[in-house]
């Protein structure tokens, strides 16, 4: 191997947050995702789309602990993570909003975020409860509530909130705004920039291509457990036919 | 009938309700959050009560037996879980049916071998060996008294500690949703742990406690173990609330139903058949509630 290839190779472990390598994973027999590579940076944010089916919630769960991937590696800064408890991978820094958000239905808002507030990894504590309802006024509001009196839009507001209280560098959205009413959707969305702006890096998984794009540094597409395409968006929006293939819009 | 018989059976009858409470509150909490049918929960009250009295006699001492086998008991129920319970968590009711069982044979092997199959007696503590006269013949024992407020201490401090505090917040995140308890960064193996150890705990605290007002013998803990499913299961499974009201009405009932003769219909009721009115009460109670009185509603 090269000097150089070394070098870069230290290089990029320093800025690699999370890195999932040659990822396989099957959910039963089906074999999902065929040997998937994603890193992301520091500061980075990367939209990752797709249509339904072709492996995007697999490939998050793989990275998270979730679903022990086949065979690859998974690692998070540098450090090896591949079949590490999801604990132990969200301690390290790591914060997951899921598909139809998580909240705990029989707790109330506020031990929604009470029970996971902590400091991160390296001691960094931020993200305070004051801090959080600062963000989602409404959550300040409704903070005796139980979890399953919210909305949607609250429910998703509040996973973010609870995901974002562990103080963690890297947050994984699934399906962001799914299910949510144009206005409320938007507003998460400029949510999400403004913690873009705090220097927390994402992956974002949404349908909305054109919001995803135009937050993401990166954009990655999957198609059955594939990685077809990865770049900017730019790039991405001088394609449509393929944009059309891929995505479907 | 006359009023301070009364006042007595009241008091024996909340008496073993709260007991019952000590018990049932582990079995339903590590059905409610782990999702585990521990049928050797009543084994862990009869080696309580076998513990207080082997200790009281070796030690010397009731407290410095109850101090002692609150720790062997709390370090019991951490081994059974790491060598055997952690496997139950995914597999189904009738394994953990098996396994459970199985750990009452060896549970009453071990307790045969150990402490032979002899009723024993433990005598009460001198500090509370009083009584508390009522009348010229009636009295009412210190111990039992000073037993009901214990248990009334550690059920309000379960409740402090399940709705109140940081770890109750993260116990009930993991009874709805494990996953994304564990990916908040929070071992759920290790609190599963721990609320087995602390369920197995209170059972043999509650055997310990109750070996000095009755008989330490070898078929208590499936005895208690019976009665305590029916707590369960009228209480509404996996809620602690549920438990405590069903185990005070239990208590009542059996008090009662043993000490009241009555007449239905010509037919009269014998005492003797008070055995069965728990079972009827929690007939009566599913077919009115069939999810019992205070099912949990996690959705």
């Amino acid at each position: 191997m090269a000097a150089a290839d070394c070098l870069e190779l230290e290089d990029m472990s320093d800025d690699v947050l999370i890195e999932a390598r040659g990822i396989h994973a099957y959910y039963g027999a089906s074999h999902v995702l065929h040997g998937v590579d994603l890193h992301l940076r520091r500061g980075e944010t990367i939209g990752l789309m797709g249509r339904n089916g072709m492996g995007k919630t697999t490939l998050l769960r793989s990275m998270l602990g979730l679903l022990p991937p086949a065979s690859g590696s998974v690692q998070v800064r540098g450090r090896g993570m591949t079949g590490a408890a999801p604990h132990r991978i969200a301690r390290a820094g790591v914060a997951y909003v899921p598909e139809g958000r998580g909240i705990f239905p029989n707790l109330s808002v506020r031990e929604n975020l009470l029970m996971a507030a902590r400091a991160g990894h390296d001691g960094r504590d931020d993200w305070t409860l004051d801090r959080a309802l600062d963000t989602f006024p409404r959550l300040r509001e409704r903070l005796a509530h139980g979890g399953q009196q919210l909305s949607g839009g609250e429910q998703q507001m509040l996973t973010i909130a609870r995901a974002l209280l562990t103080n963690p560098d890297v947050l994984i959205l699934d399906e962001a705004t799914e299910g949510l009413a144009p206005l409320v959707a938007q507003e998460i969305w400029r949510i999400l920039q403004r913690i873009r702006e705090s220097g927390i890096s994402s992956i974002i998984v949404d349908k909305n291509f054109s919001a995803v794009s135009t937050i993401a540094d990166r954009n990655v597409i999957l198609v059955k457990g594939q990685i077809v395409f990865q770049g900017g968006s730019e790039a991405l929006r001088a394609r449509p036919q393929l944009l059309q293939a891929w995505l479907g819009v | 009938m006359d009023p301070y018989i009364f006042l007595i059976q009241l008091l024996n009858g909340v008496q073993y309700g709260l007991l019952l409470f000590l018990v049932a509150s582990g079995l339903t909490l590590i059905f409610g959050i782990m999702g585990v049918i521990n049928l050797a929960h009543g084994s862990f009250y009869m080696l309580g009560a076998y513990l207080a009295w082997s200790l009281t006699a070796q030690l010397g001492n009731f407290w410095l037996a109850l101090l002692a086998g609150f720790v062997l008991s709390v370090v019991l129920g951490i081994l059974l879980e790491w060598l055997f319970i952690r496997h139950l968590y995914r597999r189904d009711h009738l394994q953990q049916v098996l396994l459970t069982y199985g750990l009452i044979l060896i549970f009453s092997e071990l307790r045969s071998i150990v402490w032979g199959d002899d009723v024993h007696s433990v005598a009460v503590p001198t500090l509370l060996a009083g009584s508390i006269p009522l009348t010229e013949t009636l009295a009412y024992p210190v111990y039992r008294v000073w037993l009901s407020i214990v248990c009334v201490v550690l059920a309000a401090g379960m409740y402090y500690l399940i709705q109140h505090t940081r770890l109750g917040m993260m116990v009930r995140a993991g009874a709805s949703n494990r996953e994304m308890t564990q990916s908040l960064g929070i071992d759920i193996g290790l609190l599963y742990r721990l609320v087995f150890a602390f369920g197995v705990a209170l059972a043999a605290f509650a055997g310990m406690l109750a070996a000095p007002v009755s008989s330490v013998f070898p078929g208590m803990g499936n005895q208690v173990l019976i009665i305590c499913f029916v707590v369960v299961v009228i209480g509404g499974i996996g809620s602690v609330k549920g438990a405590m009201a069903a185990a005070l009405l239990i208590g009542l009932v059996d008090t009662f139903g043993k000490v009241v003769e009555f007449e239905i219909s010509g037919f009269r009721v014998l005492p003797e058949l008070a055995g069965m009115s728990v079972f009827v009460m929690m007939a009566i109670v599913l077919l009115w509630r069939p999810e019992g009185l205070f099912a949990r509603r996690l959705r």
